[in-house]
This record gives structure tokens, sequence and C-alpha cells, in this order.
């Protein structure tokens, strides 16, 4: 995007979040639906919109939503409806979806977001209750659509921002934020590229300074956090420029093309949908009573914003560490494990930031698919704490342990690198070494100091790679200086 | 308020419903009769009175949140027009 362009004009972003929520059974039918099952062997009667079914709803559906409003510090109703959403479409046999429409359960919280520099706080309008549709597959089959309904009925939750965002890079951080407390409260998975987290967004831009929105624009179809970034990014600079070339943005709904990397219109506002919602007649209103809502709160568990602060406070880790190991609550969850077993908070900070997620993003794998258990890595940690191993050789183990299930002290034995800290063994080693290099004795004791590296890289290929460098230190020292 | 042809002919495509030229006049008719009624209806001061979704008084019933087991797969199909093996088909649809 050109800089004149953003001197001139900012943008007003407001994104909607779809987050599948973990339940066991659908919303309203007791059925699991699981990702990737064989197509319609996940339904019930009332899935399929048969007449006389009626839905009685998951109490885990209104348990992880009112989660989510705790956490994203939301205002919860004690009385909400759920309303019915009217549209015709073959993946929804009902002819309704049910939603809420007047009275969400959550409204008017917030979030807070860091970007580089600066900190911002985004506010919610809305989380509301709803069940998701089937799955429409075109493209099978010449003359048809097929209908999939395995996912109709699963339990959806929708996040509504206000429209406080102004760059992508905010909307980008802010639904970070989303997917951290997602995945905190273990209520959704996150996981944008399997569907289970979805986001729309509405972007419309005005001359800086005004007031008054301009014509938003609705946009669809961005299945990871770069393409809602780069969607947006493309929509802001489109409007700029055809505001600027003297055209005006018209009121509709855009599909990102991500391979094309632009939007193109899928529905005008003239053919936007006419929901006739109307409060849902088979079910009654949710009641949340102060019991209810003290209970769930008293189940949240520590989200990130504190737990980044407690490591920062009770390990002496620095910020942008304490940053880095909280983004993923399993990521913070192993590192304290490891803490726990290993007793040093700062050797397992250390193996953790650089080996193990070394690990992860070589082969893209989660915390959860890592195979070294915390329990085995802090063996690791406690050889070289005790110094029986020295860091080359406790790298050479942990690329070891992540196919040999092995303990660390039997896999250092068995590579036989156990490290010498016989100081018989060591002085023989250091006293050949003196003997055999006169030259550069010389001209240490001349002061050239950094020839320690040298002694000290000679013993280890002497004893190889056992030796323990401390004592060879000391050893030369103290017989190059008296 | 007055309900015209146009606008029977609207709801009327919402709800998937074909209509003969004399129905949309009946309907019309009929709606605005209903509307009549909401009006006067309205003629009542309900500014303490709480709306009212549902006729029987009743709070949340929540369900335990436990899978039980599916239909079968060739029960769910059974009372399809038209289905494939797999799935329901339904005449193309192009958004």
């Amino acid at each position: 995007m050109s800089t004149i362009a953003h001197e001139r004009f900012e943008a007003v972003i407001g994104l909607e979040v779809h987050a599948q929520l973990l339940t066991n059974s659908k919303a309203f039918a007791p059925v699991a639906s699981i990702y990737g099952e064989a197509p319609n062997t996940q339904v019930t009667p009332l899935c399929l919109g048969h007449p006389g079914t009626l839905p009685v709803v998951n109490e885990n559906l209104v348990r992880y939503i009112i989660k989510m409003g705790l956490a994203t510090n939301c205002g919860i109703a004690p009385k909400s409806i759920f309303a019915r959403k009217n549209y015709f479409y073959p993946d929804l046999p009902k002819g309704y979806q049910i939603s809420q429409f007047e009275t969400p359960i959550c409204h008017d919280g917030y979030v807070d977001i860091e970007l580089e520099g600066y900190n911002k706080r985004i506010g919610l309008t809305r989380i509301h209750m709803e069940e998701d549709a089937g799955k429409s597959i075109h493209d099978q089959d010449p003359y048809n659509t097929l209908v999939d309904l395995n996912r109709a009925g699963t339990p959806l939750i929708e996040i509504v921002s206000e429209p406080d965002l102004r760059t992508p890079q905010e909307a980008y951080a802010y639904l970070s934020k989303i997917k951290q407390i997602v995945q905190y409260l273990e209520v959704c998975d996150g996981n944008m590229e399997e569907g289970s987290l979805r986001c729309d967004a509405n972007v419309s831009v005005r001359p800086r300074g005004q007031e008054k929105l301009g014509t938003r624009t609705e946009l669809k179809n961005m299945n990871s956090f770069r393409n809602v970034e780069k969607a947006i990014e493309y929509e802001i600079y489109r409007q700029i420029e055809l505001i600027e070339s003297g055209g005006e943005v018209v009121q509709q709904t855009r599909l990102w093309d991500s391979n094309k990397m632009q939007t193109r219109i899928m529905r005008s506002k003239e053919e936007a949908h006419d929901y006739r919602y109307f409060p849902e007649p088979d079910l009654p209103p949710i009641i949340v009573t102060d019991e209810m809502l003290e209970e769930i709160r008293s189940e949240l568990p520590e989200l990130a914003d504190v737990r980044q602060k407690r490591f920062v406070a009770d390990y002496g880790m620095s910020e942008v560490d304490a940053v880095t190991i909280t983004e993923d609550r399993y990521l913070a969850d192993y590192f304290e494990s490891v803490v726990d077993y290993s007793g040093n908070a700062k050797a397992s900070l250390n193996v953790v930031l650089s080996e193990v997620l070394r690990i992860l993003n070589e082969k893209s794998i989660s915390i959860q698919e890592f195979s070294i258990t915390p329990q085995r890595l802090s063996e690791l940690i406690k050889l070289k704490e005790e110094d029986k191993i020295n860091s080359s050789a406790m790298q050479t183990i942990f690329n070891k342990m992540l196919e040999d299930e092995g303990s660390p002290e039997d896999l250092a034995k068995s590579m036989n690198l156990i490290q010498v800290s016989d100081s018989g063994f060591l002085e023989e080693l250091v006293d050949d070494i003196i003997a055999n290099n006169p030259d550069e004795v010389e001209r240490f004791k001349a002061g050239k100091k950094q020839l320690m590296g040298f002694f000290v890289g000679q013993a280890m290929k002497a004893s190889k790679g056992k030796a323990n460098p401390k004592m060879v230190t000391q050893m030369v020292t103290k017989k190059l200086e008296a | 308020m007055s309900v015209t042809e146009k606008d029977v002919r609207y709801v009327a495509g919402l709800a998937r419903l074909q209509l003969s030229e004399k129905e949309v006049k009946t309907l019309a008719g009929d709606m605005n009769d209903i509307l009549g009624y909401m009006d006067q209806l309205n003629e009542l001061d309900t500014t303490n009175v709480e709306p009212l979704e549902h006729v029987i008084e009743m709070d949340s019933r929540l369900r335990k949140d436990e899978a039980k087991a599916p239909i079968s797969h060739e029960d769910a199909l059974k009372n399809a027009p038209d289905a494939d093996s797999d799935y329901f088909r339904v005449p193309k649809v192009i958004e």
C-alpha cells in the first residue's frame, strides 16, 4: 500500500470470528460431529430437519460461550433467547439456522492487543451462540450439488468486534489474540486451515479526520491468518484507489481469492439476504444464574497475559521470552512441566527456546506432537547441570532422543559422551598437549590468552569430546600461569 | 401501513411459494387485516411490560454434553428424494 494513500485515508475494520466449539456432541442433538468422518454418518433426525424433532440445548454450548465472555471482559446476559435466521440452502435442511439476534448472551467486552511500539484495546460488540450448517460440494458431480450433513448442528460462537481496528496488522494481532484465548480456554482448537476458526472482515476507508464512516464491504473466504491480513490490505488499497479515481465504494460482499491475491464480488446489497429473524419457539430462554456464573468463573484457567507476568516474576525470564513461551498454551504447559521435573527454570527455558522450538519449526508440528516428554527432557538438563555432559554433547543427545526412547543417561553412555571429570586422566591429557605445542605455550605465556580456546579444543579432540572443558581450563591456567 | 401486491410477491419469494394472481390479491387483503389488528393492539400502553417470547413459562433446560449413537447412514438417506451412496443429491446450486 502506498504511503501517500495512508497519509490521506484511514481504514476502519471490524471482524466477525466464528469458533467451532470442542464439545462432545452437537449444539441441539446428542450426537458427535468428528471432523473427517464418512459423509452423512454423524446425524440424527434433528440434524436432517425431519418433522417432529425438537432441539435440546447442550450445556457446554452455554458454559463455553460464558467462559469466552468472561475471558474477554463481556457482560453476561442473565436472560437471552435463541432466534431463527431464515434462508433456503440445501445444507440447511430446516430452512433456518438457530442463532441469537437481539439478545446475545455475551456483550460489550474487550481484548488488549500488542503491536510493535504500541498497545490497543479492541471492543467486542457481542458473542452469540449458533449452529453450523452442513457442507455442500459443487465440484464432484457435473449436474448436482452433493450435501453432507455431518457438520449440520455443530456448535459455534460468533465473536463480533467493534470497528476499532485500523490496519491489517491490527486485524492480524486481534485474530491471534482471539485464537490464543479460545485455545487457553480449550473451547476451540483455533485451526483456521481446517475451518474450526473462521473470519469475515468488514472494511471501509475514510479521509483522515472525517468522523463519518465510509461505505463498507464484507470480505469472506479467508482461510488463514496471513490471508486475513492480505485480503484486508488489498481491499483497503482497492477502496482508496476507487475513491481517488472519482468512483464510489458500493456496499457488497466480496470473496478473497488467495491464488490471484485479490477480492472479487460475491453479492451486492440489493441481493443481500432478508433473514426475517424471529424468536425460536422450540427453545426456552437461556437463564444464567449468579451461581452458574461464579462456578464457571472459578473454572477459568490462567490466561496468557497473566501467565506472562507470572513467568517474568517467578522464573526471572525476559518479557520477550515470556511472550514467546506463553503464546501457545500447551508450549507454556510443557515448559512448566519441564521446570517442575528439573527444578531449573533458566536451563529449562534455554532448552525449550533453542532446541524444542527449533524442532517444532523444522518439522512444522505442535508441541502436542513433540516426542520427548517433559520428564525425559528434564533428565537431559540434569546431566548437563551435573556436569556429566557438555553443551555439544547435550545437543547430540537431544537429537538422538527424538527417535530413541532410551534415558538420556543411557544414550550418553552408549554414544560415549559422558564427560570425563577424572582429574588424573585430564591432567595427563593436558600435560601431553602442553608438551606437544611449545609454540602455543610460549605465545600464551607472552599474553595471548585467546589461545585457551586452542588448548581446550585440543583436549576435546584428544578425549573425543568428553573432557570437562571447565576443568581443562582450570588446569591449563594453573600449569601455564604458575 | 398497507401491504401491496408487490410485498406479497416478495414475501412469497423468500418463502419459496408460488402464488396465482388471485392468491396474491387475497393474501394482500388478509395481511392488511392482520396488520390492522396489530395496529389495534398497539393502542395498548406496554411501556412496562416485558416482551413475551414464549407462552410456556420455562427456563433453560440443558442437556449433558454426551454423544449417543447416530442413526445409520442408510436410514439417514432413506427419505431423500435423491441421493448417491454417500451424499444427498440436489439440483446444482450456483451462488
